[in-house]
């Protein structure tokens, strides 16, 4: 479904990610794993076609997108949610989702205001707050919520769990394992490894911009040393 | 043991919305106070109102014996009150030891002061912060090319300036790897034992609030529905419910030292 090949990218001349490549398969949830600085959110970037990689190409549902502007690459089907909560402030919570509203797609069963309420209770009661009025981690449910109302076929999550009470936390790791019983693709960049254990099949550990790892986490549990090295648990 | 802070009875209103209702405790010298609860509950609004930003609706703070009604941040920050941020708050173009002494002189009214070179000021009371934080090493290095964790630990340094009786730490890991977040607090714990300051703070990682807190209040929709030990706010059937949920996300191992 996603394949990154060999990419590299700048930030200016600082030269942030090497070599880069792994695939990512329909259904899949794959964590992201990492230090501060490691490289995480740049990849993510990369993929979104915000930040150009030099080199290297990027596949997404067998098309090639690093040409693509970072609009085409969202209507293909790929959600991304920043780490920074980018909300629409004087907008109201119902407003920011009817904002990130798009066609349904094939094979995804497609996101109703009703089904948003469900996952994140805290919406639903603020459906008529102006996005400034909500908390912070309010704020983070909000933008989650959003790009799902994209429907998105392959779901990039940049530290979704960061500042979200433990009870949510909780319910958000059931929905991406719903999300991906309905066929939606997850890739998660995560500091939680309680979390990213809970939803993901597959680990990846980027470390100085290069990836160290790819394996399961049961291969990663076996191997203490790379967990000792590269993610300071 | 002595109050550092009492809270009265503290209320806020945003246009109808109770956000805080009726809040009351004290936080003890030397006591490390994690005030949790879920997002929206009212955590930041009772931060805001302590350390003078909100106006209460209603209630009262006492910081020792005096009122703190109607003073501003600053005046507040003056009277022993620290605070840091979620979001780290730092000069990027200026050195580690150059942001602390930008605090102390601060502190000591000595910002707007003309003819004085501003490098030669507070560097010695400078340093012995950093050397407190374990940032001495990295003195001279600009902030902007800092790790994060170090970063964090500047940030406690310039909270220490103004010599705190009370820090107010808003999710003080936040964004930090496992390891790193457990040093953090290490070394607050050590700081608040050695200078017999208080920490209030709030977090979501309960990885740390179990191990580092004293004591745990929990607010919900603006009012504290439970205040104790860890072992007592890790088994409330309520907090469970509106909060905690069912463990998946924390350390079990620790559940069976409590």
């Amino acid at each position: 479904m996603l394949e990154l090949n060999t990419i590299n990218s700048y930030y200016g001349k600082a030269h942030i990610l090497h070599d880069v490549s792994f695939k990512v398969s329909a259904g899949e949830v794959v964590a992201l794993l990492g230090r501060n600085g490691a490289g995480k959110t740049t990849t993510f970037k990369s993929i979104m076609q915000l930040l150009k990689p030099h080199t290297g190409s990027i596949n997404f549902l067998g098309q090639e997108i690093s040409h693509l502007p970072a609009h085409t690459v969202a209507k293909m089907g790929l959600g991304y949610v920043p780490e920074e909560r980018r909300i629409f402030t004087d907008l109201t919570v119902l407003e920011n989702l009817e904002v990130g509203r798009q066609p349904a797609r094939q094979g995804i069963q497609p996101w109703t205001f009703d089904a948003l309420f469900e996952l994140f209770p805290n919406l639903h009661e603020r459906r008529n707050n102006r996005g400034r009025e909500l908390s912070g981690g309010e704020q983070q449910m909000l933008t989650i919520a959003r790009t799902l109302m994209g429907n998105p076929k392959l779901l990039l999550l940049d530290e979704p769990s960061e500042g979200i009470a433990p009870v949510i936390v909780e319910q958000m790791a059931t929905t991406i394992t719903q999300l991906k019983q309905q066929g939606v693709t997850v890739v998660l960049s995560e500091q939680n490894l309680h979390f990213a254990r809970l939803v993901a099949d597959r680990a990846i550990i980027i470390e100085s911009g290069e990836k160290k790892f790819d394996q399961s986490f049961a291969q990663l549990d076996a191997e203490p040393e790379v967990r000792d090295a590269y993610l300071s648990v | 043991m002595n109050s550092v802070i009492k809270v009265h009875n503290l209320c806020k209103t945003f246009g109808g919305i109770e956000a805080v209702k009726d809040v009351s405790f004290e936080v003890e010298t030397g006591q490390m106070l994690a005030l949790i609860g879920p997002n929206g509950a009212g955590k930041s609004t009772c931060f805001n109102m302590l350390m003078g930003q909100l106006p209460a609706t209603s209630g009262e703070v006492f910081l020792g014996e005096e009122n703190l009604h109607g003073l501003t941040p600053r005046d507040i920050w003056r009277r022993g009150v620290g605070r840091t941020f979620q979001i780290t708050a730092t000069y990027p173009s200026m050195t580690v030891v150059e942001n602390v002494q930008m605090a102390l002189m601060s502190y000591h009214r000595r910002l707007f002061k003309v003819f004085c070179y501003a490098h030669k000021q507070y560097r010695p009371q400078a340093m012995e912060l950093l050397a407190l934080v374990g940032m001495e090493n990295q003195a001279d290095r600009h902030c902007a090319i800092l790790a994060y964790g170090d970063l964090k630990r500047l940030e406690l340094a310039i909270a220490l300036s103004n010599a705190p009786k009370l820090l107010l730490m808003d999710e003080p890991t936040a964004g930090m790897a496992p390891k790193e977040r457990i040093k953090l607090m290490q070394l607050t714990g050590e700081i608040v034992k050695q200078r017999q300051i208080s920490v209030l703070f709030t977090e979501h990682d309960m990885d740390v609030v179990f191990a580092h807190a004293h004591k745990i209040m929990v607010l919900n929709r603006g009012q504290l529905i439970a205040s104790g030990s860890v072992e007592q706010i890790r088994n409330d059937a309520k907090v469970q419910e509106v909060y905690l949920g069912g463990g998946s996300l924390y350390a079990i191992e620790e559940q069976t030292h409590a």
